[in-house]
């Protein structure tokens, strides 16, 4: 039930996010989602590919000396209402889970936000979602979200 | 494991330091009387033979560097005839004269024991079958290690080095036992012997591994290949050859053949004898050789000493691995840095050897030390925190073996200069 997540490692100096995003434009790459975290040296950007485009992107990536891997992520669909992520957050908190990083993505054609959790323990979040009813989408439904 | 001679290996402190004394008195004694290079560097310094009581006053004798080795070629700085010479080994010099070395019949016998020693501590006996794969020549390698194992009875096969496949099949139809060759050439005839298939039927016991620098993760990986122990073994044919010091079975540092020769580390700056546990530039004083003695020998090889007993029985002092050549050393803060220690601190973090660059800097008129690194696919984590952890835990490990503060910074692949193929490893901006 987790979808895979392609981290990319950048030196923090200008122009290093454009020579990336172009890259991957020019190789037809679309993301679907995308965060960064930095510090002052370092960023780390993370994205989500469709499934079909992770290999290749990963190639892109490689052949043009990146530092990129895939890692498990998990994606959640919450009601676009207030209390919706609350409710995701507690149950994770609730089984004893930390979350390492999060972020969001939203599509105009549904009613619902789609939410990305890196957790400290993956197959554990996974039951503790599905007991509290939350919907945790596949690789094949995130690609068409 | 043996050890060949007890009465010298594991001598009481006391017995030693009493041989050392007597045979350096001697030794000096003859080394002014018949080399007029090093009395006039004596008179010079103001120090005559009887100066010299004992060890204590060792300190007192002028060094002996690389260069007058150079300046003393091809005979300059024999103190026996040259008819007394029955051989001539050396090493290639970059620049100028040759590097070589006469020995005496007993300058070869004083070298012989302590190889042989050294192939003893590896297990070798009359039962072995020593594969040498060492280049023989004026390299002191093959030869050295060649008469040790025929002074023990083994059965010798002189490889020399090169011609992978003929030393795999050679190793599998005479039943090599010991080994002996560079460590990264070994790592090599393992990795060809396991993809021709027959690794398994090696009869490998052990080894000695000299003549580079090497790391505790080649020896890991050496000892996998082969399900031996992996020993190291130093020397220089300005000393005598192979053997000067080695590894026992605990290794934890290389024992000294102390009662041939004595050592010493110094501040490479200063010259100033260092305690035992400094890192320092290693020198080495001959006690028993005649031929071409070598008094406080500046080998430009960077270690420390350690005076512990050792569990294996030997009492001798025993040196590090080497951290450097003096050549590359910085001064940051007053303290020597030496890029080989920050190289050993990256593998053993990493598990493997990054290219990096140390940046040394001034700020506010204060020395800084940077440490750039190039990530790995390995090293990299999709959590800030993770590759954070990393650089604190580089940084911390830097400041326990070099003891300064260094900023670490990880940057993309193939971002940091290189030069002719090997990288650049230290760019200094101070303007003093």
């Amino acid at each position: 039930m987790f979808i895979s997540q392609i981290s990319v490692f950048l030196e923090n100096v200008r122009g290093a996010l454009r020579n990336m995003t172009e890259l991957l434009g020019e190789n037809e790459v679309n993301l679907l989602a995308l965060t960064i975290a930095d510090t002052s040296g370092f960023g780390i950007v993370r994205i989500i590919v469709k499934s079909d485009d992770i290999e290749s992107t990963l190639n892109v990536l490689h052949q043009a000396g990146y530092i990129a891997k895939t890692n498990r992520v998990i994606c959640v669909r919450v009601p676009h209402k207030p209390m919706g992520l609350a409710k995701v957050m507690a149950a994770l908190d609730e089984a004893d889970i930390s979350i390492e990083y999060s972020y969001s993505f939203y599509r105009s054609n549904i009613e619902e936000a789609c939410v990305i959790i890196r957790p400290s323990d993956t197959e554990g979040s996974i039951l503790a979602l599905q007991k509290a009813g939350i919907k945790i989408l596949s690789q094949k439904e995130v690609d068409c979200v | 494991m043996s050890i060949l001679n007890p009465a010298m290996e594991s001598i009481s402190r006391n017995e030693r330091k009493k041989l050392q004394s007597e045979r350096l008195r001697a030794i000096v004694k003859h080394e002014s009387d018949n080399v007029a290079f090093y009395r006039e560097r004596m008179d010079k310094a103001g120090v005559k033979p009887e100066d010299i009581g004992g060890i204590d006053d060792l300190h007192l004798l002028p060094f002996m560097e690389k260069n007058d080795l150079r300046d003393g070629f091809p005979f300059g700085l024999l103190a026996v005839p040259q008819q007394q010479i029955v051989r001539i080994q050396g090493s290639s010099g970059t620049s100028g004269n040759p590097i070589v070395t006469g020995y005496t019949e007993n300058d070869i016998e004083v070298w012989t024991e302590m190889a042989a020693r050294a192939l003893a501590a590896a297990g070798c006996d009359t039962n072995s079958v020593v594969q040498v794969a060492y280049g023989y020549g004026l390299f002191t390698g093959g030869l050295g290690l060649h008469q040790a194992a025929s002074r023990l009875g083994a059965m010798v096969i002189p490889m020399s080095s090169g011609n992978t496949q003929r030393q795999i099949i050679m190793m599998k139809e005479l039943g090599t036992t010991i080994l002996c060759c560079t460590p990264s050439y070994a790592i090599y005839l393992g990795e060809t012997a396991r993809d021709m298939g027959i690794l398994s039927q090696l009869k490998l016991r052990g080894g000695c591994f000299g003549g580079e620098p090497w790391s505790e993760k080649m020896r890991a990986e050496l000892e996998g290949l082969f399900g031996i122990d992996a020993l190291d073994i130093y020397g220089l044919s300005e000393i005598a050859g192979p053997g000067v010091s080695f590894e026992c079975q605990v290794k934890k540092g290389l024992h000294i053949n102390e009662d041939h020769i004595i050592a010493e580390v110094v501040n490479p700056e200063t010259g100033k004898s260092l305690p035992y546990g400094e890192t320092g530039e290693l020198v080495m004083t001959t006690i028993t050789k005649t031929g071409q003695p070598m008094l406080r020998y500046r080998t430009r090889d960077i270690c420390a000493l350690n005076n512990e007993p050792c569990p294996c029985g030997r009492t001798t002092l025993r040196m590090s691995r080497l951290a450097g050549r003096t050549d590359d050393m910085l001064v940051v803060r007053g303290l020597n840095v030496y890029p080989g220690q920050i190289e050993s601190v990256l593998a053993l973090v990493s598990g493997i050897t990054p290219h990096y660059l140390i940046i040394v800097d001034r700020r506010a008129s204060l020395d800084n030390l940077e440490v750039h690194v190039e990530l790995t696919e390995d090293m990299f984590s999709d959590t800030i925190s993770q590759i954070q952890a990393l650089e604190n835990s580089i940084a911390s490990q830097i400041k326990s073996v070099v003891g300064i503060q260094a900023d670490v910074k990880l940057v993309p692949p193939r971002s940091l200069p290189r030069s002719e193929g090997k990288s650049k490893r230290v760019v200094d901006k101070r303007r003093i």
